[in-house]
């Protein structure tokens, strides 16, 4: 596969709208971003902030009933004006998805291997034995042992993490550039979800597949990402290196969310909670969105801060950032 | 649990539930109002030949006797005679149930092809092809299968002259005049089953279809065919196949009425006009050949289901 220097994928002004009685739901406001080639970057935010509804429109899988402008850029390609049949052949091939629970996303009456294998077929024109030969290979490389026996199983008699195991060896069957993995070990337990994290990021530098890892959980974040994407209310308010966002948190979301993360605070300490709520998308603050709840609004956040900033210190959509230099309060 | 234990342990459970049966059939026969000799001797007979009759057909004897006599003789593949023409029961059967398994069989095509398209189209199709679809369900479903059979003899035999009205012709000795006998006996038993089977189709495949592992994948790239058939219909099928398999008991049942009205040899008029004449043995024989033919099939659809889940032989929840 030719890789180009540039972007895996790039987002461009992403916008998602849906209807709703009470008029549109801005899901996702204006939203650009760059997945770089090797990357793993981190997709964060509070349940509910449009990060799955983003992962979807870049994969093209939102219903229709969705109202998506700005660009999904993949190559030379903009995968939001590509028809329905053509988006086929790239999903699965270029650009692979993971999702959260492996138990509903697998097909409970077909064997595990035959899942693998048909991801191979709907896209290369192999035979069904060459398609398993691959399939068993793929099962090998993540990390399925005797996978000659667990070819022919069914999914339930495999655990949640040999499930996702199954999950992200379809995924990876034919090599795409860009992975999206939404939130994939949320329904695995903690001991399972460090091995997934460890699996995806060993992909990652064998294959030089870039990842785009959703996740509502900043440990996740902590350990495989390279750079950190925060959203908030459909918006992307700072985008960092991981050292960066642990260590100097610019936007006061960020800075707040780090806080409400048990364990980063002194022992004993009482965990800080953001006051407030998350805005109605349907009628969002104008301007800054997480301004209503912001201790450091003032009038100026009425009208929306740019994503701005540079490759060093990484991007901060705020008009009052918190320094960079300094350390988080709370360590 | 592996696949092999879950067929053997549904095999050996089939042996009380047609012992049990065997008792019912048995037991329901003597508890209906009704005495097979008075009806075989008329009402002119005196007690004496009443007495005699009784005991050369072993009825004088306790009914457990009775029953362990029976159950005996079938052990043996014997029916018992007759009381009317004597002649050996299993005999008649032989000739009566292929013609009761041959409607019964090629309805329940039938209405599997129909139910099941059907069935599929109406769950991925426009909202037209659903109205259409809830139509036919309604009138399949409410349409009682005597007033179809006579419905269709007067439309195709009495008017349009194409397919005779009743009778019968061995598959063996006339297999196009035998098929020309049954295509009325079958359309008429097939339209309820085809509404039914449509219904539970379309249900089931709607509820797969909205599973998130269809969306897994569209994220994988695969075609909307391949999704309806070869995932929705193929995870649809465990559902459809239960329902095909209560069904056909439903059918047999049907059976026996469009069995008396095209004047088909089959084991449900057998029954019908055996209990008119009180002919204990031939009910019984007819009854039990009904319901055993019902038990396998519902064996079948278990092995089928099974085979279809894997979680079912495992006894995992779905």
């Amino acid at each position: 596969m030719t890789r180009t220097t540039g972007p895996a994928l790039a987002l461009d002004d992403l916008r998602v709208s849906f209807p709703s009685a009470q008029g549109p739901v801005s899901a996702v406001d204006g939203v650009s971003l760059e997945l770089r080639p090797d990357e793993i970057l981190g997709l964060v935010g509070e349940s509910g902030c449009g990060k799955s509804t983003l992962a979807n429109a870049a994969m093209g899988l939102l219903p229709e009933s969705a109202e998506v402008s700005g660009a999904v850029r993949l190559g030379d390609r903009d995968l939001t004006i590509l028809a329905e049949r053509d988006l086929r052949r790239i999903r699965g091939d270029e650009i692979a998805m993971v999702f959260q629970d492996p138990s509903t996303s697998l097909d409970p009456v077909w064997t595990v291997g035959d899942q693998v294998a048909e991801t191979i077929r709907a896209h290369r024109d192999v035979s069904r034995r060459e398609a398993k030969a691959r399939a068993l290979k793929l099962m090998r490389e993540v990390g399925i042992p005797s996978a000659e026996q667990r070819y022919g199983e069914p999914p339930h008699r495999m655990s949640g993490g040999m499930k996702q195991r199954i999950v992200i060896a379809a995924a990876l069957a034919n090599d795409p550039a860009v992975l999206i993995a939404d939130e994939p070990t949320t329904a695995l337990d903690v001991t399972i979800q460090a091995q997934i994290l460890q699996l995806l990021d060993g992909l990652r530098q064998r294959r030089g597949t870039a990842v785009l890892l959703i996740t509502h959980d900043l440990g996740v974040v902590a350990q495989v990402c390279d750079r950190v994407a925060v959203m908030y209310a459909g918006q992307l308010v700072e985008v960092a290196t991981t050292e960066q966002i642990f260590s100097h948190p610019a936007h006061p979301y960020t800075e707040a969310l780090l806080r409400a993360v048990p364990g980063t605070g002194e022992p004993g300490a009482e965990l800080t909670v953001i006051p407030g709520q998350v805005p109605d998308l349907a009628a969002p603050p104008v301007g800054c969105r997480f301004a209503p709840r912001c201790p450091f609004a003032t009038e100026e956040c009425s009208i929306r801060p740019p994503l701005e900033g540079d490759e060093a210190h990484g991007a901060v959509a705020c008009w009052h950032p918190r320094s960079r230099d300094r350390e988080v309060t709370a360590r | 649990m592996t696949r092999l234990t879950f067929v053997v342990r549904r095999l050996l459970l089939t042996i009380p539930v047609l012992w049990v049966m065997t008792l019912f059939v048995f037991m329901i026969l003597r508890l209906i109002p009704g005495d097979p000799v008075r009806t075989m001797l008329g009402f002119r007979a005196t007690p004496e030949n009443v007495a005699v009759a009784r005991h050369q057909l072993g009825l004088d004897e306790p009914l457990w006797r009775q029953y362990v006599g029976w159950l005996g003789g079938l052990l043996h593949g014997d029916l018992g005679n007759d009381l009317i023409s004597h002649a050996p029961l299993s005999e008649l059967m032989s000739q009566r149930l292929p013609v009761t398994l041959e409607l019964t069989v090629l309805s329940m095509l039938l209405a599997i092809v129909i139910g099941v398209t059907l069935g599929a189209w109406a769950a991925v199709g426009s909202r037209r092809v659903r109205s259409l679809t809830d139509g036919a369900v309604v009138l399949g479903v409410s349409i009682p299968d005597f007033w179809l059979g006579i419905m269709l003899v007067l439309l195709f035999a009495a008017t349009l002259g194409w397919l005779p009205p009743s009778g019968y012709v061995p598959f063996s000795d006339d297999p196009a005049g035998n098929l020309r006998y049954m295509v009325l006996p079958v359309a008429t038993l097939a339209g309820a089953e085809a509404a039914y089977i449509l219904r539970t189709t379309r249900g089931a495949m709607e509820s797969v279809l909205q599973r998130p592992s269809m969306t897994y994948l569209r994220a994988k790239g695969i075609g909307p065919f391949r999704m309806v058939a070869g995932h929705g219909l193929r995870n649809a099928a465990p559902t459809v196949v239960t329902v095909i398999g209560i069904q056909f008991g439903v059918l047999l049942g049907g059976a026996i009425v469009v069995e008396t009205l095209f004047g088909l040899p089959g084991v449900g008029r057998l029954i019908v006009t055996s209990i008119n004449q009180r002919n204990y043995p031939a009910v019984q024989a007819g009854v039990l050949a009904v319901a055993t033919l019902f038990v396998l099939v519902s064996l079948a659809v278990d092995l089928v289901v099974a085979w279809l889940d894997p979680r079912v032989a495992d006894g995992v929840g779905t």
